[in-house]
């Protein structure tokens, strides 16, 4: 049985922990309101380009560009797995390696798999599988970063795609849905999935009215040049908001589980005062005690 | 007096530019182009270089552009490009710097390098300091 100093010492290691937790909580916030707001600078230049990109779409064929040619046999499949640098997050990394992971083991079986690893968490685990890792970048979900990564690794893979190292890249990553849910999304970037279901899919209510006279272009060079060109810059846009996504889900995940720690603690610092004084007062009753037996005694 | 078109330049971080604009000269892919409102319908390939327009008191502006794509409609242009800024946020010491690094990286010739980023990023620092008026 512990001692009234040990459910002291306790006590106060706990407070401690909640100090921390909740200094996390509030770090966490205000990133989380940082990559909340990169992620709304970002939504300009992709609706716009997903618009442009849409309507030229529709009028290119298939052969403008290689990749969105899918190969005869998929023997080599790429995965990017975006995952945070560091813990204390709740579930989150747990649920994007899990979706992964069952991704690779039911839809990719026998296919030779190869990572492309954003943060450590995903790395750590690809390490222990363990698993081909073609490239990794710490420390850039989470953090500050801009374009140039994204088109740097997308034009790793692109290359790679045409070379024919890699004959399909998925995407796995944590969709930012609110404050309290992130989900992990999987998207399938190279062949690139057809056109028209990139037109269908960006043909978003404001985009519609602008798509009928979008059809008349003039395009310069000719939108089959110009639908090459796109592309890739479309896949480096994918991962773009694929990492904003995932670090604002990260940020995201940690505020939810500090709040939860912090106000685990809370509890058990109300628990542990109530032992403390029950402690505290039985033992000032067996003090009486003995004086009054004492005193008792004394009288004779 | 023309009346203005609307000028919109986005990048993936921000909006560097969403003002009104007398006439705009952007370096398409296939040649320099100038645009007044009620241009057709138009789309095209940038390439690294300068977008000038007039703003609507008559002032000329330069903005920095990495390449990427320009969109024209009667009333509006809109140009999506990797990285944009405006010449008065040019940052000199960084392009010199980029510079230096492009030009140690080429000249070093060793067979691990990616000679198209290392020009790209060449041409890119070279382009910005010469908006400046510095190189």
């Amino acid at each position: 049985m512990a001692t009234l100093k040990e459910v002291k010492t306790k006590i106060s290691s706990v407070k401690k922990t909640k100090q921390i937790t909740s200094a996390m909580k509030m770090v966490a916030t205000s990133r989380l309101r940082g990559a909340q707001e990169s992620m709304e600078a970002f939504k300009p230049y992709a609706s716009k380009f997903a618009e442009v990109l849409g309507s030229i779409a529709g009028k290119a064929g298939e052969e403008a560009s290689p990749l969105l040619v899918p190969k005869e046999e998929v023997k080599k499949v790429s995965v990017i797995l975006c995952t945070s640098d560091r813990g204390l997050c709740g579930g989150f990394n747990v649920n994007l390696i899990e979706k992964a992971d069952k991704f690779i083991k039911n839809n990719l079986a026998g296919k030779e798999v190869s990572l492309t690893c954003f943060g450590k968490k995903g790395r750590d685990w690809a390490k222990k599988v363990p698993m081909a890792i073609d490239d990794q970048y710490i420390g850039v979900v989470g953090g500050k970063f801009d374009f140039s990564v994204a088109s740097t690794s997308g034009q790793k893979l692109i290359n790679r795609f045409l070379e024919g190292a890699v004959d399909e890249v998925y995407l796995v990553y944590s969709h930012f849905k609110s404050m309290a849910r992130q989900e992990p999304v999987i998207k399938q970037l190279l062949p690139i999935p057809s056109l028209d279901e990139m037109a269908k899919n960006d043909a978003a209510p404001e985009a519609g009215k602008d798509a009928a006279y979008l059809a008349e272009h003039i395009c310069e060079p000719s939108s089959d040049v110009l639908l090459g060109e796109m592309l890739p810059k479309n896949i480096f846009i994918q991962i773009y908001d694929a990492l904003l996504q995932t670090s604002t889900s990260e940020h995201g995940a940690r505020m939810k589980a500090m709040e939860n720690a912090t106000k685990a603690c809370q509890d058990m610092i109300g628990e542990l005062k109530t032992i403390f004084n029950k402690r505290r007062q039985s033992g000032i009753t067996s003090d009486l005690m003995d004086i009054v037996g004492g005193a008792e005694a004394l009288k004779g | 007096m023309a009346e203005n078109i609307f000028l919109e330049v986005v990048t993936p971080s921000k909006a560097v530019v969403s003002e009104e604009a007398q006439i705009v000269v952007a370096p398409g892919s296939e040649g320099e182009f100038g645009v007044l409102k009620g241009h057709t319908t138009f789309l095209t390939s940038l390439k690294l270089g300068s977008l000038r327009y007039k703003d609507s008191s008559g002032q000329e502006r330069v903005v920095f552009v990495s390449g990427g794509f320009a969109e024209v409609l009667p009333n509006k242009v809109t140009v999506l490009a990797e990285s944009a800024e405006r010449r008065k946020d040019i940052d000199v010491d960084r392009a010199k710097r980029a510079k230096d690094r492009a030009e140690k990286r080429l000249s070093s010739g060793s067979a691990d390098i990616d000679f198209v980023r290392a020009e790209a990023a060449l041409r890119r620092a070279i382009h910005r300091l010469s908006i400046k008026g510095v190189a």
